[in-house]
């Protein structure tokens, strides 16, 4: 066939066209080939066609017609088209592309109607291939994606979705023709514009999607590269990771961030990546992170060979220190396992020396290494791997993660964290070590670091020795690798016990991942068979061994491979054998997931599992994951959330965020109680430094207010991740933008009450508001589109004072402006009571009660909030409604919105009204039809 | 790396013979014998100690020729700290002592140990004042030895944990303790004794039995792994230590071997100051 031959030459054809587009983002890449395997087609069709050219010309005035149309047609079309398409705002950016595309697709057009059915039916398994590339690139989507392809309503977002949905409505569109065609020919051509223009959109619309290119170095030295949404947890790229590298005992490894420091900043799997990483591009290190103690508990040797890796690592940069012998011996080991017994003829004198076993490596060790080398004769890789590890993990200073300190006295020390507790070395000498059932509390102020030790045996009174670090990030660091080192390999599950002694202090920050018991009893379960690896050093990829090229051409190799095919359960490939293997692997792989590898399936698995595991915390538990499902359904019912919306209400976000830090930091300073105090008081001098400190503090020293209320960082990370995914979600609905300026008014309220519990009612009342939404979004989807929004917090209003009207377009209008047919207007109007602002001045009050209340009717959903406070012994009580009023222009919004007031008045009938904030969005392009 | 069931277990020791000036007093600080030293019975003792060594325990004994320079050499403890094929010659902290090094180093060279010297200037350490459990080093920092003599131990056996043990007057760690086994630490009952071993207790990862005996010195006793299940401890003499003996008597498994010491424990010796004890695996 044509299209066989075809496709490379019009591939570079087109890809010359688009040079000037290109973008270095995969992502973009992937829609680019889509587009150009799409045109390949229909160039080649037309090739085959082109003797039949009386033919064409017939067809080609009419279409010419049409182009000069073209702009009117918009607003025309627009009603034609399915609401969801109305909102690619990316439309008008494509036109310049325009002239070049139309005539191909309808050329073919023309000669699909000539010509049977057969060019769809060529076209439909290239689909299917294509969907298939995106998927495995776009691996964390992939759940979205296959949902995205039931429900046809949620059509706009995300670029690469949009191609494979574009796909689809391409070949319904054809459909219709066929039909069409035999009836009347005018007709089709509508549709056909229609679909060129969805075609067209989605190419631009690469550039929406916020992603950022990510590397990791991975402990063979390789490295691993993909592209991540800009606001993926951490949890995502280290779950790609180990996916690609086939590693399911991951709890003990984790990512270093890359900074220019020598010092570890493990990437907090629970954050957003970008609030941690403040440089492009994003380069991270695949390192262990809890040494497991006995090596040969490990369920899999795989595991077993990356912990040898960083070992390697660690010993040949001279990290962990090791005597002349041992460097000798685990050398030995090494080459073992990776060369096989000795051989004299093979392994010449230089075999020793591509390999680096000690930071200073001398003849005389390279000799013994070889001397004890020859004597391994026999042991498969994987036992002298188990050998390495026997004697690595003997090394005092294995698992030992240092820090530099001071002592009282301004002598210089390390303080060691490892998996027994904390030693204090001075110069290479153990001085001193606080095993964990010693210390009864870690925490750090400023740049000071204590832990408050238990009596000893004879004294009476618990004694507090500090240190001093380097800074405040650095104590703070200590303080986390602390609570993560205890947490890890002394609990049985990440949860504290409500009056846990240990670890009481401040930051919200605590180990999330799975302890070692929970990781240990998970691997137990582990069912597959052992997976197939292929053993590198590090230390020589770029060398070649025994003829065979094995390092930089390999991993191109691999690269490449991965690339275009492998997925998500790529492996490390290294040379052909392995590539044979591959096929076969991703099979066990899938296997043992026992589900087609479908990430955030897996994931979700995987928290169920934790809330098992930890019985304290059930109820905020319960919580998070049901924020995480709802996530979920969000990417399902959204795909097609426009990014560039998305980013606008992001950053949105933030300010909505640091406005309630920066009040629960005031709040603070006025209030004062026991421990939090001392780490309230830690934060506050910082309060004034580098703008990104900042920012992380505060968080957490919100959260720490909310320590008291044990598992309080649950309700946190769930409602974290809701707020993300309603992000999502409201972005496409135009709900968002309202909930979003909803969150802020309240946000601005709670900061001038008692901020401490407010922040967290707040939080959780947006909680419930955001999954409510969520739900009321499925059916809006299903039913309608949403048009107009009307919402107002606070109900009541009579006699109030307008003391704020802000405007808030600017976000949609950055949507809009592109978007030739649709335009959205948005406004807020903020009507105040003046003695709302005399009496909330920064007394902090007592809270007493605080409920949050859902109801829900057709084209309404309120949300009332109350709060109950105490302040200067007058108590006081607190009510935000949200009614969310949604509908076609056939509601009266303004008399839904006067009942609403009306009925909340006559509710309460004994409270005053001081603040209403309305926020209206309206389709321009709707109202002006009308 | 020390396997730990090779702890205990050696080929070769280490002696050098009595010179006839070894009741003189040291030059220098003039830290001689605070009582006369019988000689004829200082003979008489080495000479049972060394045939222990060669008899008792199969250790294949070299004796290193008296120096009636080095009225103290037959403290070689002082002179190396061993562990496994790694030995480090010491920079004892009195300078008339130091000349003992050289005859030191070179017999263990001999033996194809690795040989490590201090380097440092500045740091000082008697061999006497490192106590290696079979997982990790202690090393006292007392009169003798310093931090920075610690800091070379530390350097030159990487692979174990080297903590430091304040020591207070002028004993030397093992002055009041060493091990009676594998996982068992023979202790004094002094304050100063009970002292250090809290310390050694709150440094040490493991978990170690402890054998309080009523006489410092007592504590001071050699563990010997002789074959795959016997091992025997070289103690102080019932003679010298009544109270002491009962306290050995629990630990199971174990010949006890009493032997005296009492004229080079006037020099600030001990069982174990007599000898350096190898383990030089000879099917390597």
């Amino acid at each position: 066939m044509t299209t066989e031959v075809g496709p490379e030459t019009e591939v570079k054809k087109e890809s010359e066209q688009l040079g000037a587009d290109a973008a270095n983002e995969k992502h973009e890449e992937a829609t680019e080939s889509q587009e150009n395997q799409k045109s390949e087609k229909t160039l080649s069709e037309e090739a085959q066609s082109s003797p039949s050219s009386p033919a064409l010309a017939t067809q080609s005035s009419p279409s010419s017609q049409k182009k000069e149309k073209d702009p009117s047609e918009g607003k025309g079309i627009s009603r034609f088209i399915p609401p969801w398409l109305k909102k690619q705002k990316s439309y008008s950016l494509v036109e310049p592309k325009d002239e070049a595309k139309k005539k191909p697709v309808e050329e073919r057009q023309a000669m699909e109607e000539r010509e049977s059915q057969l060019p769809e039916e060529v076209a439909e398994p290239k689909g299917n291939l294509e969907e298939a590339t995106i998927e495995s690139q776009q691996e964390a989507k992939a759940d979205d994606k296959e949902e995205e392809k039931h429900s046809v309503s949620s059509a706009d977002t995300q670029p690469a979705k949009e191609d494979s949905k574009e796909i689809g409505v391409e070949k319904v569109a054809d459909e219709q023709e066929e039909k069409q065609k035999v009836e009347e020919k005018r007709e089709t051509k509508e549709v056909q514009t229609a679909e060129i223009k969805m075609e067209k959109a989605p190419q631009k619309a690469p550039k929406k999607i916020k992603t950022v290119p990510c590397k990791v170095m991975l402990l063979d030295g390789t490295e691993y590269s993909c592209d991540l949404e800009k606001r993926a947890k951490g949890q995502v790229l280290f779950d790609k990771v180990c996916e690609q590298l086939n590693l399911l005992e991951k709890d003990y490894f984790g990512l270093l961030l890359r900074d220019n420091s020598d010092q570890k900043n493990w990437l907090d799997s629970s954050k957003e990546i970008k609030r941690q990483i403040r440089s492009l591009p994003w380069i991270f290190t695949f390192n262990v992170k809890f040494y497991p103690p006995d090596p040969s508990q490990l369920t899999e040797d795989i595991t077993r060979y990356f912990l040898c890796l960083q070992l390697r690592q660690d010993i040949a940069s001279g990290r962990l220190p090791c005597s002349f012998v041992t460097h000798a011996l685990l050398g030995s080991y090494a080459l073992q396992a990776e060369l096989g017994d000795y051989d004299s003829e093979e392994h010449n004198n230089h075999y020793i020396s591509e390999f680096q076993f000690a930071p200073n490596q001398t003849k005389e060790m390279e000799d013994k290494v070889v001397e004890l080398h020859k004597t391994h004769r026999g042991l498969t890789p994987a036992q002298a791997d188990s050998h390495f590890l026997e004697n690595a993990k003997r090394l005092s200073m294995y698992g030992v993660d240092l820090h530099h300190a001071k002592d009282s006295e301004g002598v210089d020390i390390m303080l060691g964290v490892c998996a027994n507790g904390l030693l204090i070395y001075k110069d290479r000498l153990r001085i001193n070590r606080f095993a964990w059932p010693k210390i009864l509390k870690i925490s750090y102020k400023r740049s000071n670091f204590y832990i408050k030790v238990r009596p000893a045996e004879l004294e009476q009174f618990e004694s507090t020795i500090g240190f001093k670090l380097p800074n405040h990030r650095a104590a703070k660091r200590l303080w986390k690798v602390c609570v993560e080192h205890h947490t890890f390999y002394r609990l049985i599950s990440p949860e504290q016990p409500p009056k846990a002694k240990f670890l009481t202090l401040g930051s919200k920050f605590r180990y999330s991942g799975r302890t070692q018991a929970q990781t240990r009893q998970a691997s137990n379960l582990i069912d597959r068979p052992a997976p197939y690896f292929e053993r590198t050093s590090s230390k020589r990829v770029s060398r070649s061994l025994d003829g065979a090229p094995v390092g930089i051409t390999d991993q191109s190799l691999l690269r490449d491979f991965s690339a275009a095919t492998v997925g998500p359960t790529g492996d490390m490939v290294f040379d052909d054998e392995a590539v044979g293997q591959t096929t076969l692997k991703n099979g066990e792989g899938r296997d043992e997931d026992g589900s087609p590898t479908k990430i955030q399936q897996l994931k979700l698995t995987q928290d169920e599992k934790s809330s098992h595991e930890t019985l304290n915390v059930v109820e905020e538990k319960k919580q998070a994951e049901v924020g995480i499902e709802e996530t979920v359904v969000i990417d399902e019912i959204n795909r097609g959330t426009i990014q560039a919306v998305t980013d606008a209400g992001e950053s949105r976000k933030v300010e909505h965020l640091s406005k309630k830090d920066s009040s629960s930091l005031s709040s603070d300073s006025s209030s004062s109680s026991e421990s939090e105090d001392e780490v309230v008081g830690e934060y506050q001098p910082h309060h004034r430094a580098a703008e990104d400190i900042i920012r992380e503090e505060q968080e957490e020293n919100e959260d720490a207010k909310r320590m008291p209320k044990e598992c309080a960082t649950k309700v946190i990370q769930s409602v974290e991740t809701i707020q993300e995914g309603s992000k999502v979600t409201v972005n496409q609905t135009q709900v968002t933008a309202k909930a979003l300026s909803q969150e802020n008014a309240v946000a601005i309220k709670t900061g001038e009450k008692n901020v401490m519990e407010e922040g967290k009612q707040d939080l959780r009342a947006e909680d419930e508001e955001e999954q409510l939404r969520i739900n009321g979004d499925v059916s809006h989807v299903d039913i309608d589109v949403v048009p107009q929004i009307i919402c107002c917090s606070e109900p009541p209003v009579v006699k109030t004072e307008m003391v704020t009207i802000s405007d808030a377009t600017q976000r949609t209008e950055i949507s809009t402006k592109e978007v030739p047919i649709v335009q959205t207007e948005t406004k807020t109007i903020t009507y105040e009571s003046p003695q709302f602002d005399g009496s909330a001045g920064g007394d902090a009050g007592v809270l007493l009660s605080a409920q949050t209340i859902t109801s829900e009717s057709v084209s309404t959903t309120t949300t009332t909030h109350i709060t109950k406070t105490v302040k200067g012994g007058v108590s006081e009580t607190r009510i935000e409604k949200r009614i969310v009023i949604t509908g076609d222009a056939d509601i009266d919004h303004d008399q839904a919105l006067a009942q609403a007031i009306k009925e909340a008045k006559e509710q309460h009938p004994d409270m005053s009204v001081t603040r209403v904030v309305v926020h209206k969005e309206t389709e321009l392009a709707e109202e002006g039809e009308e | 790396m020390a396997g730990l069931s090779s702890f205990g277990r050696y080929t070769h020791a280490v002696v050098r013979s009595l010179p006839d000036s070894l009741g003189a007093p040291a030059t220098g600080d003039g830290a001689g014998p605070a009582e006369p030293v019988d000689l004829a019975k200082a003979h008489r003792q080495y000479g049972v100690y060394t045939g222990i060594l060669r008899q008792k325990l199969g250790l294949q004994v070299i004796e290193l020729p008296a120096d009636e320079g080095l009225p103290r050499s037959v403290l070689v403890e002082d002179a190396a700290v061993i562990q496994g094929d790694t030995a480090l010659v010491t920079r004892p902290w009195e300078p008339a002592r130091r000349g003992e090094i050289s005859s030191i180093k070179k017999v263990l060279e001999e033996l194809k140990m690795r040989v490590v010297e201090v380097t440092d200037d500045g740091a000082t350490l008697d061999g006497s004042d490192v106590l290696f459990t079979g997982r990790e080093f202690f090393v006292g920092i007392s009169k003798w030895t310093n931090h920075r003599g610690a800091e070379m131990v530390a350097d030159t056996f990487r692979d174990f944990a080297v903590s430091t043990v304040p020591v207070a007057g002028s004993s030397h760690l093992k002055s009041f303790c060493s091990m009676a086994g594998p996982d068992t630490v023979a202790i004094g009952s002094s304050e100063a004794a009970k002292k250090a071993m809290r310390t050694m207790e709150q440094l040490t990862d493991h978990h170690y039995d402890t054998l309080t005996v009523p006489d410092d010195p007592a504590g001071n006793c050699v563990y010997v792994r002789l074959g795959p299940k016997g091992s025997a401890l070289l103690h102080r003499s019932p003679e010298e230590f009544p109270n002491s003996l009962q306290p050995f008597q629990k630990l199971a498994d174990l010949t006890l071997i009493p032997a005296a010491c009492s004229e080079v424990a006037k020099l600030g010796g001990a069982l174990s100051s007599c000898s350096l004890l190898i383990n030089k695996k000879l099917d390597r």
